[in-house]
């Protein structure tokens, strides 16, 4: 029988907590100096990056109502609902056919409130629909099944529900219409925003405290809260865990189809393929903010929208890349992978990625 | 010198105080029991030993290695093996695959030597393969024969801790950490398993530390008892002199008749 | 891991069994309203009226039908089939009530169906359902008008009838049935393959007999492979379990005369295959190999090791862009434009510290996490390599060109033919590194590690360079067909290595039967190799692929050819549950013993534990 020797163990412990530090510091390296350049160089200016932030914060917003449904589910189930994004394209999906009507017979721009308030109710309900859907048929029988089952139906549910939309609504790009209401800026506290910005950074923070107030005050929020953190004995209690299951699949669809609507406004732009990048992305605000944890949810998807606006022409056209906004995608999936090695808890999290030290 | 040797450690989870201050070793060929209430820290002490925790302080000494830093499977191939209170078994592995995964950290071949099927992989492959029926030979035909390829999960309960025994047995540990081992065995499986126990260390020239609920089988096997209460060693010595020792009656006994009531 | 409390056998008496459960008409109800959601479905998305361009049935039956009616067909014989007889229940007794179910799925299909038809002729839906067209309602009402109503209604409980009845057959002659229908399918789908195969065996004049020249057998052709289909369930699938034993019973020289004829055979007919298939049908066949061998690859990653690898693209991107680079001398930045073989060592070493640095950040973080962080460094890789920013290097969006064929000597690999044969050669290499590797100390370790990560590292198995391994090992395998996809192709471009490539692969290998490598083999056939020769199914893969997903997982999560260990695993729950069920009627009949009472024990309700 061989035994190695002790002072080889200690240097193959080392080694991976050596990659992991060469690499922070690399980070750093790049970040800094990235940022330093690209300011020290100042082709942009200061009115720039607030704009840029601004559209990041509404960015962010939107990133934050989906990111909620990710991390709800995840505290209450424990996989990451690989569906969620096509929940919120389907709300925006749905929301368009009935924006285009509206728009047709002259109320989109002839009443505005209403005609954004219908079809915000309907875009909630469609995505509702769709995520208790999906909970009852490819979830709630694999409830006990290794993590990874339901992982892969989630998969499976994403495409089928991309590739359903595309054959029942076809596979064309479809434009909302414009609304002219908010079209154009107003000055708030001397600064100038966009109006549809405005809208969303105000909707975004009306339904995350419409949110909060629920799962901590309500009844059925606090069986929520119960449910996720053990199941066993919240059932003891006489929570019904179905129901509250089926709650925050709702919760998270309702959030969804809000964020759905929104991301419409901004982007006036739809189709089949259009949930799965916004919900990658606010995956990774979920994990930024610290997964399972409802504020971190919120806090992640607003620091992700701003770092995804600014950091591309900060830190990459500081290093002399051209295009950085080609790159904009890889920043966000970048944040992900670096958030996931340096801080898997995230920013505000509870519950580590893996508790083995 | 001791085989095993636990100075002072700590464990703290969340402010709660598993294990505080213990010291604890065990000679080359004893056999240890570690006998407590439950919530005492026993298999917290055991995931100490074999790295899957780490002590927030203190040392611990196995065969002139400290322990404390080294990953579980550093551990294991230093010659330190456990089975768990809950069987683990690799279930959807054959018996026979099962006990030869416990010989992994004693052999070598990497993907080359596999994929190139060189003379000394095969080699490897027969041994690991003889060694592993050797392991299961010791509970005599229960685990060999027909039941060697089959799935673990099929064992009843009694065999899957045998096999369990027989994986760390594989592992070619000098030092075997039994946690519950006849936990859901009945009266007679019980009995025959604390004789084994005898025999492994008799016959195999195992060192074996048990955690144990069944006092018949600490009686019946003990060199030495250890108790812990509230993650502190309250008493040590030998089964009798522990069985009246009055802090052990008090902690052990005596909570366990409030709790009964 | 729940315990199975132990049984005493000898408490099984024969007097007591329990009324064996019926076949439940609520539920057929239910299944029949699932069937007709499917059917209105498969309709409103086009699939329907897609699909009945292609004849089966030359004139009589055209895929978009067969797709329509066999919904009702398939479900009725699902809602018509009993329950599975449980330890300690009678077997269950077939009768009327079997096509009753039947006949209630095909009524309610139909009802959605005509519904749906109103619904549609009523309104406009055109607007919102840009595939409920005049000319699917035409086909939906057989091009009758309202008349045609009728029909669709007729021929949906006719299908519903028809599933319920075979479940009153005997279990020979409902698998002849089924197979029968199954392959006069398929040979019907599969003009092109058979037509060319019929050419290339020079047996050209049995082509117009069977094919009708516009799509389709003939009802002639169709007959014939029916009854040769139905006699060979019929008469052949059973033996097969004689000859197995027949062949076990051998002495081992003559055993290995079997095998090795049964080794030529095969190469033979590998060698033949695409000469007689023709470049088409070889072209199909290069690039179900191509995905085969990533099959292969992700199969150790995912199906061994347990890793779910979402990212699994950036391998073959890898593999595929090394080679551009190397061979090809339009090469951007750096030609040396080596050959294939000369490259392929670089490929190699590409791939493996690939796998390195998506494996490495990854090794502590638990399953679901690094599906996402792969998925992250999948994407990650497209987008740089059509970046403008690694243009001077990759090529940007418009790739790399001109990648020279591959060579062996003098031999050239030209066209779709010729490459058929080394692709082969590496999903061999890729079969038997797999089947080497299982069952090996890695292999064991890979599975130990799958089954319990914490035991695995206590038993000695250092986690973070077996996963590494595997993350490797996968990689590397990924990257051959990256290669081979380069030189087959001859230019490589960024939207090749899309996250679509990822998912067929990891559907490939769950369809396939997770760690199973024939099973893997016969899922590439069907799920690449179909679509590829049907431009039809083609629109459609991924929706289907996203129902496999579903349906494997809450089915049969052990794959379509699984290997035994988690066919093992997921019908546990199974044992344990007949465990207690038989444990609860001992409690039962001990119970009516003690009452001395004869009267009808009240049915068990299996509760969830």
């Amino acid at each position: 029988m061989q035994r190695a020797l002790p002072q080889e163990f200690s240097e193959r412990i080392n080694f991976a907590a050596g990659v992991i530090w060469i690499l922070r510091v690399l980070v750093a390296v790049i970040v800094i100096w990235g940022a330093t350049s690209t300011l020290a160089a100042g082709f942009y200016s200061p009115s720039q990056w607030r704009d840029l932030v601004i559209f990041g914060l509404a960015q962010g917003g939107v990133y934050a109502l989906i990111a909620l449904g990710y991390t709800m589910v995840y505290g209450i189930l424990g996989f990451i609902n690989f569906a969620h994004g096509e929940v919120f394209m389907s709300g925006m999906m749905i929301g368009y056919f009935v924006a285009d009507y509206l728009n047709e017979v002259g109320m989109w721009n002839g009443n505005p409130v209403l005609a954004f308030l219908i079809v915000l109710v309907v875009s909630m309900f469609t995505s509702t629909s769709v995520a208790v859907l999906v909970e009852r048929i490819a979830y709630r029988p694999l409830r006990e099944s290794p993590r990874i089952v339901p992982l892969i139906t989630s998969i499976g549910a994403s495409f089928f529900i991309q590739y359903a939309f595309r054959g029942l609504f076809g596979a064309g790009v479809k434009s909302y219409p414009r609304m002219e209401a908010l079209e154009g800026a107003v000055t708030v506290l001397g600064v100038r925003i966009l109006k549809v910005h405005v809208l969303v950074i105000v909707a975004v923070f009306i339904m995350m405290a419409l949110l909060y107030w629920f799962v901590e005050r309500t009844r059925t929020g606090k069986a929520i809260r119960a449910v996720a953190e053990d199941k066993e004995i919240a059932a003891l209690m006489g929570v019904d865990i179905d129901r509250a299951i089926v709650t925050t699949f709702a919760i998270g669809g309702m959030m969804a189809g809000a964020a759905g609507l929104l991301y419409a406004l901004v982007f006036s732009q739809v189709f089949f393929f259009s949930g799965f990048l916004p919900g990658i992305k606010a995956f990774t605000a979920a994990v930024l903010g610290g997964i399972g944890n409802i504020v971190g949810a919120m806090l992640g998807g607003i620091v992700l929208g701003i770092v995804e606006s600014v950091g591309p022409i900060l830190i990459l056209s500081g290093l002399g890349i051209p295009a950085p906004h080609q790159l904009k995608d890889v920043v966000a999936f970048t944040v992900l992978v670096l958030v996931l090695i340096f801080r898997p808890k995230g920013l505000l999290g509870e519950r580590l990625a893996e508790e083995r030290d | 010198m001791a085989l095993l040797e636990v100075r002072s450690i700590s464990k703290d989870f969340g402010g709660l105080r598993a294990i505080d201050h213990l010291d604890f070793h065990v000679e080359e060929g004893e056999i240890v029991s570690v006998i407590g209430p439950n919530g005492a820290g026993k298999t917290t002490l055991f995931n100490l030993i074999t790295g899957i925790f780490q002590p927030d302080e203190g040392e611990i000494i196995f065969d002139g290695h400290n322990l404390v830093g080294l990953r579980p499977d550093e551990i294991t191939r230093l010659g330190l093996a456990r089975t768990f209170q809950t069987v683990r078994l690799f279930f959807n592995m054959t018996v026979l695959e099962n006990v030869m995964v416990g010989l992994h950290g004693r052999t070598h071949a990497g993907i080359l030597d596999t994929i190139l099927s060189l003379p000394r992989q095969r080699e490897e492959e027969e041994f690991i393969r003889q060694q592993a029926i050797d392991a299961l030979s010791f509970f005599g035909t229960r685990l060999i024969g027909f039941r060697l390829n089959q799935p673990a999960f099929v064992l009843s309960y009694a065999n899957r801790r045998r096999l369990e025994i027989a994986r760390a047995m594989a592992t070619g540990a000098k030092l075997l950490l039994l946690d519950e081992p006849t936990a859901g065995m009945n009266p007679r499986e019980t009995l025959e398993l604390t004789e084994l126990i005898g025999r492994l260390r008799d016959e195999k020239g195992y060192t074996i530390v048990l955690i144990e609920h069944d006092m018949r089988v600490v009686k019946g096997v003990s060199d030495r008892v250890v108790v812990l209460d509230y993650g502190r060693k309250i008493a040590e010595g030998t089964y009798e002199e522990v069985a009246h020792n009055e802090r052990v009656l008090e902690a052990y006994l005596g909570r366990k008749a409030v709790r009964s009531a | 891991m729940a315990k199975i409390a132990p049984v005493p056998e000898e408490a099984v008496l024969e007097d007591v069994r329990l009324k064996a459960p019926e076949v439940s008409l609520e539920q057929a109800a239910k299944l029949g309203g699932v069937a007709g959601i499917v059917a209105v479905f498969v309709s409103a998305n086009g699939m329907v009226q897609a699909f009945a361009e292609r004849d089966i049935i030359s004139g009589i039956l055209s895929m978009g039908y067969a797709l329509l009616f066999l919904v009702p067909l398939i479900i009725a014989y699902l809602a018509a089939r009993e329950p599975p007889v449980l330890e300690g229940f009678e077997a269950p007794q077939k009768g009327p009530r079997n096509v009753v179910a039947g006949l209630i799925v095909g009524a309610i299909t139909g009802l959605f169906l005509v519904l749906f038809v109103l619904l549609a002729s009523a309104v406009n839906l055109r607007r919102v359902f840009i595939n409920i067209s005049p000319q699917l309602l035409d086909l939906l009402t057989f091009g009758q008008g309202s008349g045609g109503l009728v029909l669709l209604a007729a021929g949906s409980l006719l299908m519903g009838a028809a599933g319920g009845l075979t479940q009153l057959l005997e279990a020979k002659w409902r698998r002849a049935l089924w197979g029968a229908v199954a392959w006069t399918l398929l040979i019907g789908l599969l003009e092109v393959i058979v037509a060319q195969l019929f050419r290339g065996l020079g047996l050209n004049v049995l082509a117009p007999f069977f094919y009708a020249g516009t799509g389709g057998l003939t009802p002639v052709g169709a007959a014939i492979v029916f009854v040769i289909a139905f006699l060979y369930y019929w008469a052949v699938v059973p033996k097969v379990n004689q000859w197995q034993h027949a062949y076990a019973q051998m002495p081992a020289e003559r055993q290995r005369s079997v095998r090795l004829s049964a080794v030529v055979a095969a190469v033979i007919v590998v060698a033949v295959t695409p000469q007689v298939l023709g470049p088409f049908v070889s072209e199909v066949l290069d690039l179900v190999g191509i995905f085969l061998l990533m099959g292969l690859g992700l199969n150790i990653v995912v199906g061994f090791a347990g890793l779910l690898d979402l990212g699994y693209v950036a391998f073959f991107a890898v593999g595929a862009y090394t080679t551009a680079i190397l061979t090809s001398p339009a090469s951007p930045r750096w030609s040396p434009e080596m050959s294939f073989w000369a490259a392929l060592p670089f490929v190699i070493l590409a791939a493996a510290l690939a796998g390195i640095i998506v494996g490495t950040p990854v090794l502590r973080m638990r399953g679901d996490y690094l599906a996402i962080v792969t998925l992250g460094f999948g994407e990650i890789a497209r987008l740089l390599l059509l970046s403008d920013w690694l243009r001077p290097v990759f090529g940007g969006a418009q790739g790399i060109l001109k990648i020279p064929n591959l060579s062996i000597g003098p031999i050239v690999f030209r066209t779709p033919v010729d490459m058929f044969y080394p692709i082969v050669g590496f999903c061999l290499l890729a079969a038997y590194v797999s089947w080497k590797l299982k069952n090996s100390r890695i292999g064991r370790a890979w599975m130990a590690m799958r089954e319990d990560e914490q035991v695995a590292e206590a038993m000695g198995v250092d986690i973070v360079e077996i996963k590494l391994k595997a993350f490797i090992v996968g990689a590397v395998i990924a990257s051959f067909g990256g290669a081979l996809f380069a030189v087959k192709i001859g230019s490589v471009f960024p939207h090749s290595f899309s996250l679509l490539v990822s998912i067929t692969v990891l559907v490939l290998v769950i369809v396939g039967g997770l760690g199973s490598i024939p099973g893997v083999v016969v899922g590439t056939l069907a799920l690449v190799g179909l679509p590829e020769l049907l431009r039809e199914f083609q629109e459609y893969r991924l929706l289907a692929y996203g129902v496999l997903l579903i349906l494997m997982m809450l089915y049969r999560p052990e794959g379509l050819l699984p290997t035994k260990q988690w066919v093992r695993e997921l019908h546990e729950e199974e044992l344990m549950q007949d465990a207690w069920l038989k444990m609860e009627e001992d409690r039962r009949r001990a119970q009516a013993q003690a009452q001395t009472s004869q009267g009808d024990l009240p049915p068990a309700q299996p509760e969830e534990a």
